[in-house]
């Protein structure tokens, strides 16, 4: 049961604004899309709720708890708030196999565990991501496995922490068309099994409608519109979400004509 | 229909390692002047190894095994690309076929500004043209694709990725080409800029007649753009149609799974996504219990 809330985030890069006064709140069950163009700040975003960059000036709420820069609590929020990164060929050590990144995040939030125990939690970890067989899997290195593999992998390690949010920034962008709805697929249902908080950030608009409860369009550093997901898509208030909707490839809208 | 100006016939390649490759089998098509024809297909299924082919561009260890690709010049005079010898060749793409390359806006050279590579084009091509003229249509394209030919002194960092990616476009239509191979032109783009250039494709299409080959794993946008589309995988062609017709009546059930990839923005589909888990579509990238090493 964790919420996340984003209060009048400012991030200045040299005379730059590159988030402009952002709320927003991650409640545990529900995925908000962040979308926009490139540069519009939506990375930004990310990297400043993982604590990655710090924010100028506004503050992150854990539970309504700031938090906090350093210590015991530093570490209780990098567990619960966790990544899942746009590339799976670069995000996974190609010198380690499958067992090796999923087995470090175990340990590291279990330091007491034994090494059975660990060696179990990975094979369950691989299972619930299905893949299968798990053992088989574990010995994999990065190399032997699809970008869908391996994107699922990301997944299980980022669950490896048993956290409350999860941030995936661009998730799919880089898999193979085919695929891209399973991976999705597979996220809505462990969120739904683990009742995560997801921000699902994007520029394909078509998902996310279609994975997400709410929709924020940011541009320029700023959230220009918000609201339920298919209510923004479908009936766009701002000009800037018209032009991003109008943008999409959308084959509908030639058979149209 | 308009005149065809490239025939492919029964064209394979192969990569030869052990065991060989074959990245593209038997592929024939006709293109006609004017047309878009969207190449569709994931990675790996041979369409970018096919553009190479037709211009002849690719490297060992691939190999043309098979069939021909024939130009139809607008004068009437048929060329068959794969008996070209190296300076015909040469001399032959840029100024009948020329070429947008996958991940384009960084094939520019970062040391060198964009005037002497436009530039390089025209002295490479037309070693005649006054170096006044050359100026003057180097502008003159730029600001064709919507770029201020001030940018000409600009160096390749000094521009956006979708400006480099235009003052791409401007360098293959230099010698106004009557094909356009373009790989993947617009994918490492965001979808405004996507948008802009697409548009700007589609007018000097219409504007100076060129026939374009566009190479996507985005089929929703092929969709939009192209008159007849090729669905590729395995290195075979597995349908090609009209893109209406291939949109409302796939026939493959490759072409049919790859539609069904794509969440419709304004429609229904996709909705499954927040579903139950469906295995199936995880079944498409199950792991090869076969490939483990012992």
């Amino acid at each position: 049961m964790t919420v996340l809330e984003a209060r009048g985030l400012i991030k200045d890069y040299r005379g730059i604004r590159a988030v402009d006064d952002v709320s927003l709140t991650l409640e545990h069950g529900r995925t908000v899309a962040l979308v926009g163009q490139s540069g519009s700040g939506k990375s930004t975003m990310a990297r400043l709720l993982l604590q990655l960059e710090r924010p100028t000036s506004g503050e992150i709420l854990l539970d309504g708890e700031p938090v906090a820069r350093r210590g015991k609590r530093l570490t209780l929020y990098r567990r619960t708030v966790q990544m899942v990164f746009q590339d799976p060929f670069a995000s996974l050590n190609p010198y380690h196999d499958v067992e090796h990144h999923l087995a470090r995040p175990i340990r590291l939030h279990n330091p007491k565990m034994s090494a059975d125990d660990v060696h179990r939690r990975v094979l369950h970890l691989l299972e619930r991501v299905r893949l299968t067989p798990a053992a088989h899997v574990a010995r994999r290195r990065p190399h032997e496995l699809s970008g869908g593999q391996r994107q699922r992998v990301a997944i299980a390690r980022a669950l490896a922490p048993e956290p409350g949010v999860l941030i995936a920034d661009e998730p799919v962008s880089m898999l193979d068309v085919s695929i891209r709805l399973g991976v999705l697929n597979l996220l809505a249902t462990l969120q739904r099994e683990e009742d995560l908080g997801v921000l699902y950030i994007t520029h394909d608009l078509a998902t996310a409608r279609h994975f997400s409860d709410d929709i924020l369009v940011m541009y320029r550093g700023k959230i220009v519109e918000r609201g339920p997901a298919d209510s923004v898509i479908l009936d766009p208030q701002h000009d800037y979400t018209k032009t991003l909707a109008d943008a999409a490839p959308n084959p509908d809208r030639r058979l149209a004509r | 229909m308009s005149r065809p100006v490239l025939t492919i016939e029964d064209f394979s390649v192969d990569y030869l390692i052990e065991p060989p490759v074959h990245a593209v089998r038997d592929v024939s098509l006709t293109l006609h002047s004017g047309e878009v024809l969207g190449l569709a297909g994931e990675s790996g299924c041979g369409k970018s190894t096919l553009a190479y082919g037709i211009v002849r561009l690719l490297k060992p260890p691939a190999s043309i095994v098979g069939g021909r690709v024939v130009f139809h010049d607008r004068d009437g005079g048929d060329t068959d690309w794969n008996r070209l010898g190296p300076e015909q060749l040469r001399a032959a793409r840029w100024d009948t076929i020329s070429m947008v390359f996958q991940g384009a806006m960084n094939s520019l050279n970062p040391v060198i500004s964009i005037r002497d590579q436009f530039e390089d084009v025209f002295v490479t091509h037309r070693p005649r043209m006054s170096r006044r003229e050359r100026r003057q249509r180097c502008g003159d394209l730029l600001e064709r694709v919507g770029v201020d030919r001030n940018r000409l002194k600009s160096y390749p960092h000094e521009l956006s990725g979708g400006m480099r990616q235009r003052v791409m476009i401007a360098m293959a239509m230099a010698l106004e080409p009557q094909i356009m191979i373009m790989d993947e032109p617009t994918t490492a783009l965001d979808v405004v800029v996507q948008r802009e250039i697409l548009r700007e494709i589609s007018r000097l299409r219409d504007e100076l007649g060129f026939a374009v080959v566009f190479i996507t794993h985005d089929l929703p946008l092929l969709l939009e753009i192209s008159d007849r589309i090729a669905v590729m995988r395995d290195g075979a062609i597995v349908e090609l149609g009209a893109a209406k017709e291939l949109y409302t009546n796939p026939r493959h059930d490759y072409t049919r799974q790859l539609l069904a990839s794509f969440p419709s923005l304004t429609g229904d589909r996709g909705s499954f996504v927040r579903g139950a888990l469906d295995d199936r579509l995880l079944a498409l990238d199950a792991v090869d219990v076969a490939e483990e090493n012992p």
